[in-house]
């Protein structure tokens, strides 16, 4: 528990309980040796009263002879010299011998014990053998003791001890022995108990009596201090220092009571003036000196609580609790000032500093003093408070005896130095020795300038270096700040600017921004002073527009600028760039107009909105934002501008505390494919990152450094906003800008930067991105037909559109549009045009002049500015082709290029488009515009031939495949060439008939001819069609030109179906007789000779036919041959008949079979299909015969499609085979078609089918 | 009673300080910014037992010759401060305590309004009118 080495210097522990020795001296000083050493040798457990815990105590005794002087007198209450234990020692085995003399002898002893009412005591009983051998007469055991017991301890037999042989090495004697230390032990701790308890008790009753008015605080501090002590010399320092506590808090409480007005009279001692301030002392256990002046009542308070806190301080080092004191130690300093305070003490100024100063550094020599380094080290969290307190109290010392200031202290400073240190009186003998006492430093330091400053130096050095070690940097900065304060005062402003800059960067990081302020404008003055110009007009600025100070002040720093500003330069670099937000505070940027887009040269506004941050108006010589230009690039990843609202602004965002996490700000971001434009890529970007994905510090770095404001530099943008001569005014401005806008691409602002004089203030990037584009374009035309679909045949609106785009229509500028046959300008002459400008608004109209020549349609164009819009209606017609599938060659008329107006049969609609295409000149290029236009032609017309027997009638169809419905009238067909004698005999009844869409309309011919019938007809169909809403005078024609091939009959098929001889009817599975006769009906001339092979046999020229019968309804089964060839004589109305075996199949009205005709090339005959002269040719003939029959109703759509396969191509080329050739329509006339039979049921009636369809 | 409340964010910016009027405003704003380093360091929990983790009171920060600087931390590190007069000697360990959880309710009821950005300075006039009662009460 104690070091051995520390016991010397410790006054009490030289005190030990005391235990009074009466009887044989001889015999007790014998025994003295062993005793004392074993007495200590084992705990005993101390059990206590009022609860307390017990304890294990080790006893230690101050065996002391017998006298009646060391019994307490009534009413002495000392227990340091209180015997607690009387021993009476006798070795007496001789019972006349006891008899004679030692009994006397004890009851002296007892009665002067009894005298003073002590009950603490004990016989001892020395038992030897030795004696015992030289008297055996006597009876051996137990005589001496038992008649002791006897005669005094009645009841209390413990109170007689025997101790047998002592001094012998025995086993006997070592047990003797401990149960004697025990009983000695026992009896030492009861009485403890029980004069500790009266004494507490006594204490008790005295500190009861406080309220009374004779009570004295000093002597109740004696009492319990005696308590005190007797428990620090039992070692049971936890119950020293409890009574030091208590005492300290009930003085704590008449000090807090007084205050509160309830003043104890006792207390008026202390309340004397404070004359002596020379600090704690504790280097001795105890201040006897102070206790003496406790004792006689006439302490101050400052001794009372140095020697208080002396025994605490010793005590709790006891208790190895050093950091506890440091702790105390500091809350003493505290309390003690404000008590004075309290009590209304008078102090000399600067005495309790210099109290302070003193003890603090006793304190943390103390703590040196019993501590290694390295705890110190891990431990400076308990004593830098008490460093930085003596750092405070030195810096008033130095402050009060004008130490601090330049010139060093005047006569005034140096009496109060004297009077001050004639407080401290003389040092102290302990550490008259050291060179390093608080008392020689205090004295030094107050000695000189030079001294003090070193003195300061080294403790605020100290304190900073521990506060740094334990990572408290912000109390580290404030004392550095205060050095710096330090050094400003001693006119040494380098030495201070590093430590503001420090503690500054603390306040900044943390956005304190009291602390900023006012630390900033120490930086200010320090600056100044060292004429950092930069800096301090930086410093300047962000003080000119700091809120936290007064008007006037900001004033003044801002007039430091402008009178800056307004000095000519005298060095080569005369600008001083400065931070511009400390000068203004962007708010907001519109854009005029909002979309931001503007074409080249136009007008493009930016408004600027910003706050002015200086006290007083600023003329500014120049805002201007320089702009960085990026050419327009297409297929490069294009930005849509994320921060510009829809409405054309920018917000900046306000200035946050800078540990505010940022927003987060996306951006879309799309990528064009360079060749085509085509979207490849879109995304969402963030686009500040780096900002976001920070590592976040729970608790920010204080080291996080700050923006130096010197790394502003103006890049000189090739392009510039400008505005000059722009004043400021405190507050909301607002700047308006025009943009420049020469070339098309992406402006994107940069830079902004405020220039007053030599002054700039840069922003050096603003931020949000600010972006606006120019754009340039080309004129363009556009016509589009003003319906959804333009239709041909009928005057229609086309919408003209001309986007000037960069250039601008002059007078005299006309369209010219070569003229087309088939597609004319039909212009009237309220045709206006309307000029738009490029927001969509109408600026003006004005009638256009359309003039036609025979080429070329030319449309004088208004004036009209660039980037404007001028749109007109004009009226077209495109001629329906009369035939479609003609294909004109026509040459433009105006003869640049040649091109056809091409009309391709589309059927997808339905309906036939034509595409016309219009040749433009505009005045603002060399080269044609060739515009598009598709008509639909709103008809659809089919024309069939049709015979009865030699009769032949032409039907036109005409489908309205249109919309729209139509009326149509003068529906006629014409011969084109004008045949003689042939006439086309209409037999339509109606003249007038409305076709609605989708419907048709059918009219028929009777084609009659006298003498030879015509090879072939050119037709023309023609009608007058508007729609059906429309007056009669917007009748249009319509034209549809055909032609007829093969007009007249050749051949004439009759056929009979008989039934089986005997047989009346025909039956089911019975055999029939079918009879073919074919007839020629006319002789070939020569037209048709061409078309028909002809073989001479026998001199009769015959031409070979080949016939079929087929059934494809199944009605009829073809028994035996079904075809045949035959030969035909080329001659009138000659006849081949044929029969065959058929049998009917089912019963009822049968129709009859298909019987087909066709030519008859035999294979020696050319293969070679001879070509067409007539255009007509090439699509009809050659066609698969199957094919030709099915698709015969639909001849007119078969040519013009023209891509039935031949036959011919068909079948290999080379090899020789005879060949089918089918008839044209109308050259062979069936007469079988559409005949019936009637075929009864078969005879046996027992088989009834029934077709149920 | 208390001369000076203050409640600082996570981040250690302040989000509302006061003082009373008649002592320099600068010197509690220094006083409480310092007393942060304090904070920090019981905070970090150097020696806190696992038992004493939900306690939000962290006592008296530091003392100074006029002063007591008492500190408190929320769960979600937005700390305040206290600091009361050396010779106001009739508040115990218990008053500064209630002051606290006083002052914790009120800022709960500030962040629970839907219009208050959190790490905004508070500028809400009930909370104000709750630190206004700690300062003037009992003085």
């Amino acid at each position: 528990m104690e070091t051995h080495e520390e016991k010397p210097i410790i006054y009490t522990m030289e005190n030990k309980p005391i235990v009074t020795c009466a009887g044989d001296q001889n015999l007790f000083t014998a025994l003295y040796s062993s005793l004392t050493q074993q007495l200590p040798r084992e705990p005993m457990e101390w059990r206590r009263s009022y609860g307390r815990a017990p304890k294990m105590i080790y006893l230690e005794a101050n065996f002391v002879q017998f006298k009646e002087e060391l019994l307490p007198k009534e009413g002495n209450k000392a227990l340091l010299t209180f015997p607690f234990l009387h021993i009476y020692w006798t070795d007496c085995c001789d019972t006349e011998v006891y008899k004679a003399s030692v009994k006397e002898d004890m009851q002296r002893w007892q009665g002067v014990l009894r005298l003073h009412g002590s009950v603490d005591w004990l016989i001892v009983v020395v038992e030897s053998d030795n004696k015992k051998k030289n008297k055996t007469n006597i009876l051996p055991r137990t005589s001496i003791v038992d008649k002791i017991r006897n005669d005094f301890c009645n009841k209390q037999s413990d109170r007689c001890v025997a101790l047998s042989d002592p001094l012998k090495e025995s086993s006997r004697s070592q047990e003797s022995w401990s149960s004697f230390l025990t009983k000695l032990r026992t009896l030492l701790l009861m009485s403890f108990t029980r004069n500790l308890g009266r004494f507490e008790d006594e204490m008790r009753t005295l500190r009861e009596k406080r309220t009374e008015p004779g009570w004295s605080f000093c002597d109740y501090f004696m009492v319990q201090e005696e308590l005190a002590f007797v428990f620090e010399m039992l070692q049971q320092f936890e119950d020293a220092l409890v009574q030091y506590d208590e005492l300290d808090a009930l003085f704590t409480q008449y000090v807090l009571n007084f205050g509160a007005g309830d003043g104890a009279n006792w207390l008026g001692s202390f309340c004397q003036p404070v004359r002596s301030w020379n600090g704690l002392l504790l280097r001795r256990p105890i201040d006897m000196e102070k206790r003496d002046l406790i004792q006689r009542g006439e302490a101050s308070l400052l001794d009372l609580r140095s020697y208080l806190f002396s025994r605490q301080c010793t005590l709790l080092i006891f208790l190895q609790r050093p950091w506890e004191v440091t702790a105390r130690a500091l809350e003493l300093l505290h309390n003690c000032v404000q008590e004075l305070r309290l009590l209304e003490v008078s102090v000399v100024s600067g005495a309790l500093d210099c109290w302070v100063f003193l003890s603090c550094l006793e304190v943390l020599h103390r703590i040196e003093g019993c501590c290694d380094r390295s705890q110190l080290e891990a431990n400076f969290s308990h004593t830098v408070g008490l460093w930085t307190y003596a750092t405070e109290k030195l810096k008033s010392l130095g402050d009060l005896c004008g130490l601090v200031s330049e010139n060093g202290p005047n006569s005034e400073d140096l009496n109060k130095t004297v009077d001050l240190l004639a407080g401290l009186g003389a040092e102290r003998p302990e550490t008259a020795n050291s060179l390093q006492s608080p008392y020689k430093k205090l004295k030094e330091a107050l000695s000189s300038v030079e001294a003090f400053e070193k003195h300061y130096l080294e403790l605020s050095h100290a304190a900073m270096e521990m506060y740094r070690a334990i990572g408290r940097l912000r109390s580290a900065r404030l004392v550095g700040k205060s050095l710096a304060e330090f050094y400003m005062r001693k006119g040494d402003p380098q030495s201070a600017e590093n430590f503001l800059l420090d503690s500054l960067k603390s306040y900044v990081s943390e956005s304190w921004s009291l602390p900023l302020t006012h630390t900033r404008r120490q930086i200010a003055e320090c600056q100044k002073q060292l004429q950092k110009m930069d800096e301090y007009l930086q410093t300047s600025a962000l003080l000119a527009s700091d809120a936290n100070l007064s008007d006037e002040e900001r004033k003044h720093f801002c007039q430091e600028i402008l009178t800056f500003a307004s000095q000519t330069a005298e060095s080569e670099d005369p600008r001083v760039a400065l931070s511009m937000s400390s000068f203004t505070q962007l708010h907001e940027l519109r854009f005029r107009p909002a979309s931001a887009l503007v074409h080249v040269g136009a007008v493009l506004q930016l408004e600027l909105h910003l706050c002015s941050l200086m006290p007083v108006p600023v003329r500014v010589e120049q805002l201007a934002a320089s702009v960085h230009f990026a050419g327009e690039q297409p297929g490069t990843t294009a930005q849509k501008r994320a921060a510009q609202n829809p409405d054309g602004t920018v917000t900046f965002p306000a200035a946050s505390p800078v540990s505010a996490s940022p927003a987060l700000e996306l951006c879309e971001i799309q990528e064009h494919s360079p060749s085509d434009n085509a979207l490849n890529t879109a995304g969402v970007v963030c686009k500040n990152m780096h900002l976001l994905m920070r590592r976040h510090d729970s608790t920010t770095s204080l080291d996080t450094p700050i923006t130096a404001p010197s790394a502003l530099a103006m890049d000189d943008g090739a392009q510039m906003l400008k505005a000059h001569d722009v004043t400021l005014l405190p507050g909301n401005n607002s700047i308006v800008f025009t943009a420049p806008s020469q070339k098309p691409g992406t402006y994107t602002l940069r830079q902004l930067c405020a220039t007053v004089g030599r002054v700039q203030f840069v922003l050096p990037h603003i931020y949000p991105v600010v972006q606006y584009e120019v754009y340039s374009q080309e004129p363009q035309l556009t016509i589009q037909p003003l319906t959804e679909n333009l239709l041909a045949g009928l005057p229609q609106q086309v919408k003209f559109t001309i986007l000037t785009g960069h250039y601008r229509v002059k007078k005299g500028d006309a369209l010219q549009l070569s003229n087309t046959d088939s597609m004319p300008v039909l212009h009237s002459s309220t045709c206006t045009a309307r000029i738009l400008s490029s927001t969509g608004e109408l600026v003006g109209e004005s009638a256009l002049s359309i003039q036609s020549s025979e080429k070329v349609t030319s449309i004088s164009l208004p004036l009209t500015p660039p980037y404007h819009t001028l749109e007109f209606l004009l009226d077209v017609l495109c001629h329906i082709p009369s035939s479609p599938a003609r294909v004109e060659s026509e040459h433009l008329t105006n003869g640049q290029i040649s091109h056809r107006a091409r009309s391709r049969a589309r059927f997808n609609s339905g309906m036939a488009v034509i595409d016309q295409k219009v040749s433009v000149d505009c005045p603002w290029s060399i080269y044609s515009t060739l515009v598009s236009l598709t008509f639909h032609v709103p008809f659809k017309v089919k024309h069939s031939l049709l015979s009865a027997g030699r009769r032949k009638f032409i039907q036109v169809c005409l489908q309205n495949v249109s919309d729209t419905n139509f009326k149509l009238t003068n529906q006629t067909l014409a011969e084109n060439q004008h045949t003689p004698s042939l006439e086309l005999l209409s037999l339509n009844t109606k003249t007038h008939s409305v076709v609605f869409s989708q419907q048709c309309v059918f009219s028929v011919w009777e084609l009659q001819w006298s003498g030879m019938p015509p090879v072939s007809l050119q037709c023309v169909f023609s009608a007058s069609f508007a729609p059906a809403d429309a007056p009669d005078s917007a009748l249009k024609p319509y034209s549809y030109e055909f032609a007829v091939e093969r007009v007249s009959t050749l051949y004439s098929v009759r056929a009979e179906i008989r039934p089986a001889a005997g047989e009346q009817h025909c039956r089911t599975g019975t055999l029939c007789r079918l009879e073919v006769s074919l007839t020629r009906l006319t002789e070939p001339n020569d037209a048709d000779r061409s078309d028909e092979e002809f073989s001479e046999t026998e001199g009769l020229r015959t031409s070979r036919l080949m016939y079929e019968v087929i059934d494809n309804h199944s009605n009829w089964a073809v028994c035996g041959k079904s075809s045949g060839v035959v030969s035909m004589p080329v001659a009138a109305m000659a006849t081949h008949k044929v029969q065959m075996e058929i049998m009917p199949l089912f019963a009822g009205q049968l129709p009859f079979p298909n019987i087909r005709v066709f030519k008859y090339l035999p294979h020696h005959a050319s293969v070679v299909i001879q070509p067409d002269t007539d255009s007509c040719l090439e699509n009809d003939s050659l066609s698969v015969l199957d094919k030709a029959l099915e698709d015969q109703a639909d001849t007119a759509s078969l040519r013009s499609r023209g891509s039935v396969q031949s036959l011919g191509e068909q079948q290999p080329r080379g090899v020789p085979m005879p060949k089918r050739q089918a008839f044209g329509p109308g050259q062979v006339f069936n007469g079988t078609q559409g005949r019936q039979v009637l075929v009864l049921p078969g005879t046996d009636h027992h088989v009834l089918e029934v077709n149920v369809t | 009673m208390a001369v000076c409340i203050a409640v600082i964010a996570k981040e250690n910016y302040p989000l509302y300080i006061r003082s009373v009027p008649t002592q320099g405003e600068l010197k509690f704003h220094y006083t409480v910014h310092t007393s942060l380093d304090v904070v920090e360091e019981k905070i970090s929990g150097v020696g806190k037992a696992l038992g004493d983790q939900r306690e939000l009171y962290l006592g008296l920060l530091y003392p100074t010759e006029d002063y007591k600087v008492y500190g408190y931390v929320t769960n979600s590190k937005v700390k305040f401060v206290i600091v009361v007069d050396s010779s106001n000697t009739s508040l115990r360990d218990n008053e500064i305590r209630s002051m606290f959880r006083k002052l914790h309710n009120s800022f709960t009821d500030v962040m629970c309004n839907p219009f208050y950005n959190p790490g905004d300075p508070i500028q809400s006039k009930a909370f104000d009118s709750i630190v206004s009662a700690m300062m003037v009460q009992a003085c």
